[in-house]
């Protein structure tokens, strides 16, 4: 079966005060239909450009130069502005934010900025005005229900102040799922709450992909969330998918040196706090070879010289490194 | 015998707000801290975590000097340093110092970072310019930056180069006791590391005592000597870093390590879930404040507030419920 959404050799560029910025440089992912993705990378690496071209919401000046977006057997990048938004965005495709308090209008009641939603891109059920109103209501008391909102009838007619965190994420997973996607891409949902609201969100998200049937994108910097969550992973380094496969067998053997380095920093595996040594390169002036070259300990001559072929770890992830070749 | 130890905290508790104010809203008082207890021993790194709301900056600003306590004793090498309005009591705790969460937001973006430097120094009655300048380079080298960035702005420094500079800027002033406040909140890992690494590195050079306020477990299992839990204002578990990870006791520290995410590769699951947002620490429970979230809790939870008993060597619970045979039951689960 074909992937659910896959993302092939996504070359993006944005202009900027100095220069071309390679924000992307051949990006490639594939989620699996009714599958858990994470993407992991630092900040800087293009974890959120990707999230924006995948949606088709690239910020002024910016430039997709190659590669394909395949999302149900259709390139995203022919899409115009209008059919992402009549056919593709809120409808198909499903986000959930990193800053619920930042997605909520705060002077509006809940209820309605939920329902502008599903006004505009819930499928036809052949319903009409206020009948389709009172359809969409249902099924939002119903969603609201299902993410344990207390008092969903009355939630709706609540400002988003009078949540706590945990339950405005609630209230825009429920917006996310509204119009029946297949596709749900959520950006660090959990950042911004404590330890056992992230638990519950996390949990739910997992029951959620079950039930609704859909495919999870969930883009984080956090290998803990990475563990207990996806089913398969993606590391980003520079713009580059520098190891892809099933999240456990790379997490047993980390494969890339990058993965490698990420997760030795990590305080369950440190065993000194050594970090990674120089820093991320500029997208203004990304080396030549290998990006991570600069700062691998097991670099070679051959490393800066070009592009390093994609290869297969031993635990069958896809690594972009000399070594698998 | 061991030294005695150079921080004392004896119950001190902390009221909040409880404002009224001309077109303001009466905001009711919150008890903020509620009767804690602690000691810091010389050079050991204290952990102090719980979630948002619980108290533990409140706990930290109070220590330093910058929040009065309502009720208790703080001792500072066994001298009385409490009760003092906020001036007295930072030139009474002049070896406590105060590392910001925002590192960023801490300097002043006008001021190059030499001149922040140097500031605190000129406030501490260090009156010679090129003295000044010296100690300035030398800190800034001492955390792993060039002394020439000194003529360079805030904005012109990554997070974690900022934190250096947070830490440059207290060190200058020669603390014994340094409280982080989530010092790595918002850095990435590899960064993270490195800036962790400098903690553990400072202590050693400037002997330096850490109160490390944070949530993050991962980092105060591998960081701390002792930790302690709090909730609601309240101390709910503190022991050796070892015995808590090891076989946590309070149903609270229970749910906040089965929550916390780790690399162990364990699913989420509904085990160690708690129910419900952690209530605001404006209402007041007459018994436990865990009590409507504990998987546990019997009636007598609601009534009587639990104290912190020991349950073994330095390892104290304020449950009512968690009795010395559940933990003895526990380790044996843990071993089997």
């Amino acid at each position: 079966m074909t992937p659910l959404l896959s993302v092939r050799g996504l070359k993006v560029s944005i202009r900027t005060d100095e220069g071309i910025a390679q924000v992307l440089d051949d990006v490639g992912l594939e989620l699996e239909r009714g599958r858990i993705l994470g993407v992991v990378g630092e900040s800087g690496c293009g974890k959120s450009t990707l999230i924006r071209a995948i949606m088709g919401i690239l910020p002024r000046g910016a430039r997709v130069e190659k590669g394909e977006i395949w999302f149900e057997g259709e390139n995203l990048l022919v899409f115009s502005e209008d059919e992402l938004n009549r056919d593709v965005r809120s409808s198909r495709i499903g986000f959930i934010p990193q800053d619920p308090l930042l997605a909520l209008n705060p002077v509006f009641k809940v209820g309605a900025q939920l329902l502008e939603v599903m006004r505009w891109h819930a499928p036809d059920d052949g319903a009409r005005g206020a009948e389709r109103r009172k359809r969409h209501v249902g099924r939002l008391v119903e969603l609201l229900r299902r993410m344990q909102v207390p008092d969903p009838e009355t939630a709706l007619e609540r400002y988003p102040h009078q949540f706590s965190g945990g339950q405005r994420q609630r209230l825009l997973i429920a917006a996310a799922l509204a119009c029946g996607p297949r596709l749900v891409i959520a950006d660090e949902p959990t950042t911004a709450l404590d330890v056992t609201t992230q638990h519950q969100i996390l949990l739910l998200l997992r029951e959620l992909v079950g039930e609704f049937g859909i495919s999870l994108l969930f883009v984080t910097h956090d290998f803990g969330v990475v563990a207990e969550l996806c089913d398969d992973l993606c590391v980003i380094y520079a713009g580059q998918t520098v190891e892809a496969g099933a999240v456990l067998p790379i997490l047993d053997a980390p494969a890339h040196p990058y993965t490698r380095a990420l997760l030795a920093c990590h305080p369950d595996r440190a065993t000194s706090f050594a970090g990674i040594p120089g820093s991320v390169p500029s997208p203004l002036t990304p080396p030549t070879g290998c990006r991570f070259a600069p700062r691998c300990g097991d670099a070679r001559a051959v490393c800066s010289a070009g592009q390093p072929p994609q290869g297969r770890s031993g635990s069958g992830a896809e690594v972009r490194c000399v070594q698998y070749a | 015998m061991s030294a005695p130890p150079i921080l004392m905290v004896r119950e001190v508790s902390v009221r909040l707000g409880g404002r009224r104010g001309f077109l303001r809203k009466t905001v009711p008082p919150v008890q903020a801290v509620r009767k804690v207890s602690l000691d810091l021993r010389e050079g050991e790194i204290l952990s102090l975590v719980g979630e948002s709301g619980c108290g533990k900056t409140t706990l930290g600003r109070t220590i330093l000097g910058l929040q009065r306590e309502s009720a208790g004793e703080i001792l500072l090498d066994g001298r009385p340093v409490g009760g003092l309005a906020p001036e007295a009591a930072r030139r009474a705790r002049k070896v406590i110092q105060y590392v910001h969460q925002d590192a960023g937001a801490a300097l002043d973006p006008w001021w190059s970072i030499g001149r922040t430097l140097e500031e605190g120094l000129k406030i501490h009655g260090v009156g010679d310019r090129d003295e000044r300048r010296e100690r300035v380079a030398a800190m800034l080298s001492a955390v792993g930056l060039e002394p020439a960035w000194s003529r360079r702005y805030p904005h012109e420094f990554s997070g974690g180069q900022l934190r250096r500079v947070a830490l440059a800027r207290i060190l200058l002033l020669q603390p014994r006791i340094v409280v982080l406040d989530e010092p790595t909140s918002g850095l990435d890992m590899s960064v993270q590391a490195t800036v962790l690494n400098l903690l553990l590195d400072l202590r050693e050079r400037f002997s330096l005592t850490y109160l490390f306020i944070s949530h993050d477990l991962s980092v105060v299992e591998r960081l701390s000597d002792r930790v302690a839990i709090m909730y609601l204002g309240r101390i709910v578990e503190t022991g050796p870093a070892k015995a808590v990870f090891a076989a946590p006791t309070h149903p609270y520290t229970r749910a906040l390590l089965a929550a916390a995410p780790r690399l162990k590769g364990r699913r989420v699951t509904e085990h160690g879930a708690v129910r419900g947002d952690p209530p605001s620490a404006a209402l007041v429970s007459p018994g436990c404040a865990f009590v409507d979230r504990c998987p546990i809790a019997k009636a007598v939870c609601s009534t009587e507030i639990p104290q912190l008993a020991s349950v073994a060597a330095g390892h104290e619970v304020a449950c009512l419920r968690a009795s010395v045979e559940q933990t003895a039951s526990m380790r044996a689960r843990r071993r089997a």
